[in-house]
């Protein structure tokens, strides 16, 4: 008999979005305050193995038609591409720039080019963590 | 361009990413890792070129001064090293597209070759402490790939004992850099040198040598550490086996000599003697490997182990004529045992097994295999015209010099039993009565001779034009017998 996880299963729909945005909140928290591209890609990935508890690999992969493995190669396009950029400019590889900006919305806000290299952390972790869990979650 | 440095580590590490986009593709993926390879050479060849024009090179990473930063440096010796590493990482990328088999090449062998080359080239270029396990690390765990795809019996038995030792050295390794920065409090490797000289090596930093020697020695195969190493190098594919025999424990070497020369040159009578003892016993353990097996690609691991035993006592004497033998044999020996192993890869190829006993009368059908086979064996024992002479001359003449006989001695009659044990696979395997071989005319021989020729041919030139490689080796032998030439170029006083 099958059992029936509908409690398990609404729960981790809701807790799914609250985890995500906490995740994406230390991402980008991690410049001034702890957090950073490493622990939120964890995280997001936290959420995606709830997904995977409360469900199976199959409609998880439905709603996320992701290959983690690309995922990783994208992270590091991401990561080496912003350290090579300063190739570009004739200065040491991996100098970042900054500037201020004013922003819809947002006002004055500092943009670093290290956000761009956290993205890639942030891309690779998801997609190593992922890779691992799949992995052996498939095989029998 | 000041980023010159960079590139010899930028270009594997890009190329690595664009491999894992294009896994499906197997002809796309040799085409761009050779083209690639070649780029990563022709960069270092360039590099190598500024630094024997302009001396010992140095770049701050994202722009921060020296100490603070992690700096890359290119003296002589690591950009000589990265030259060599690309080579013969270019000609067995050429030897795996025919050999390797399409399953492996299907699961990302070619993207993690390219990380392997990262992990090295930039092991050879950091100026950091820290950084160096990094790339350490970077090169360890693309071996460890290396040595299980495929995942064979042998494989995966001999990659446990093989994850289980790295894993244990690496934590030693970092438990010694704290130890270091505890002391020193900086891991900047031309800093560290400063620090050291004034403190002027008290015992605790005793210690701490006596750790990296550890440390070291358990990734370069130093008696008493180096008993996983004829096992697990047993188990991967010759090509492979050819990558980590010519480069993975001569980073370790490179590694004791960078600090043995840079940090702790104060208390030589401890940690120097320590370091000739365990080479001269390295060697002989080596040679008792060497010549007590009937398989040929475990004879050619146990000469690893007598080469790296050589290589040690060549940096235990710290004279500058033992430096500048090593750094001649070093290189010699990453040419000609990355050869060596391709070519038992062909007679393994050809005969179906690597018992020697089951070889013969190779020299029939392929006389030109046969006779650079021979060469490549009088190059590895050391027969005057040929490569291995040079560097070893040096070293047992600076070793009757300072007095280390028995050192000396073990060096000369090791090459006897290195000349025996390759004459052995000779004499057994080209000549006495010819053998029916089923399916070796499926075999790719000529294709899979030609990287191991050039490298042969490489080495014979290296050998031959000794005399315009001197000035080169000097340069590079100058910066590690005076640490100043290193420290000033990295802090820029």
């Amino acid at each position: 008999m099958r059992t029936n996880d509908v409690i398990l299963q609404t729960v981790s729909k809701i807790v799914f979005f609250i985890i995500i945005l906490f995740s994406i909140h230390l991402f980008f928290a991690g410049h001034y305050n702890p957090g950073g591209g490493f622990i939120g890609g964890l995280l997001t990935s936290g959420a995606i193995v709830l997904l995977l508890l409360a469900y199976d690999i199959k409609t998880v992969a439905k709603g996320f038609p992701i290959n983690y493995i690309t995922l990783i190669g994208i992270g590091l396009l991401f990561a080496v591409g912003t350290s090579a950029g300063a190739l570009l400019f004739n200065v040491p590889f991996l100098t970042h720039a900054y500037d201020y900006f004013y922003l819809p919305l947002l006002g004055k806000t500092s943009l670093h080019t290290a956000v761009l290299f956290d993205t890639g952390v942030y891309l690779v972790v998801i997609g190593v963590t992922m890779t691992i869990i799949q992995t052996i979650g498939e095989s029998e | 361009m000041i980023n010159l440095l960079i590139l010899p580590i930028l270009i594997p590490l890009f190329t690595a990413i664009v491999l894992i986009f294009m896994v499906k593709y197997v002809a796309a993926q040799r085409v761009l890792s050779v083209v690639s390879t070649l780029g990563t050479l022709t960069a270092s060849i360039v590099l190598l070129m500024k630094v024997r024009a302009d001396g010992v090179q140095s770049l701050n990473l994202s722009s921060w001064d020296a100490p603070f930063g992690i700096t890359l440096v290119s003296d002589m010796l690591s950009i000589l090293l990265v030259t060599t590493t690309s080579l013969i990482t270019l000609c067995v990328i050429i030897y795996s597209a025919r050999s390797i088999g399409v399953e492996r090449e299907r699961f990302y062998y070619y993207a993690v070759i390219q990380f392997l080359l990262v992990g090295v080239n930039g092991a050879f270029t950091t100026g950091d402490i820290f950084n160096l396990f990094v790339f350490f690390e970077v090169m360890l765990m693309s071996s460890y790939v290396l040595i299980v795809i495929g995942g064979t019996k042998i494989q995966l038995r001999e990659s446990i004992k093989y994850i289980l030792v790295n894993i244990i050295s690496s934590a030693i390794f970092v438990i010694a850099v704290a130890y270091l920065y505890s002391i020193v409090g900086t891991l900047n490797m031309a800093h560290v040198s400063e620090r050291i000289a004034e403190v002027g090596q008290p015992p605790i930093l005793t210690v701490v040598a006596v750790l990296f020697l550890i440390v070291f020695g358990l990734k370069g195969a130093i008696f008493p550490m180096y008993s996983w190493l004829p096992g697990s190098y047993y188990a991967p594919p010759v090509p492979i086996l050819a990558l980590f025999g010519s480069l993975l424990t001569k980073v370790g070497v490179y590694s004791i000599m960078r600090t043995y020369s840079l940090f702790f040159y104060h208390d030589q009578a401890f940690t120097h003697d320590l370091l000739g003892i365990l080479a001269i016993i390295t060697i002989i353990a080596g040679c008792i490997g060497a010549i007590a097996y009937w398989d040929v690609k475990k004879i050619i691991i146990y000469n690893i182990i007598i080469a790296v035993g050589v290589l040690a006592f060549g940096v235990s004497l710290l004279t500058e004529e033992s430096i500048r033998g090593t750094i001649f044999y070093i290189i010699h020996d990453m040419i000609i045992k990355a050869a060596l192993f391709l070519m038992i890869g062909i007679m393994i190829k050809i005969t179906g097994t690597s018992n020697l006993r089951q070889m013969g009368g190779l020299i029939k059908k392929y006389p030109l295999f046969g006779w650079s086979f021979l060469l490549t064996c009088f190059g590895l024992a050391g027969i005057p015209p040929l490569s291995g002479f040079p560097g070893k001359l040096m070293i047992v003449r600076a070793g009757l010099e300072e007095g280390a006989y028995v050192g000396a001695l073990t060096v000369l009659l090791s090459s006897l039993f290195v000349l025996y044990s390759v004459i052995k696979i000779f004499m057994n395997g080209f000549w006495k009565a010819p053998k029916d071989y089923p399916g070796e005319d499926q075999q790719p021989v000529w294709f899979l001779w030609a990287p191991a020729a050039i490298l042969v041919a490489v080495s014979v030139v290296y050998g031959v034009g000794a005399e315009t490689m001197y000035p080169i080796i000097s340069q590079a032998t100058d910066a590690l017998v005076n640490p100043t030439i290193y420290i000033d170029a990295v802090l820029k006083e």
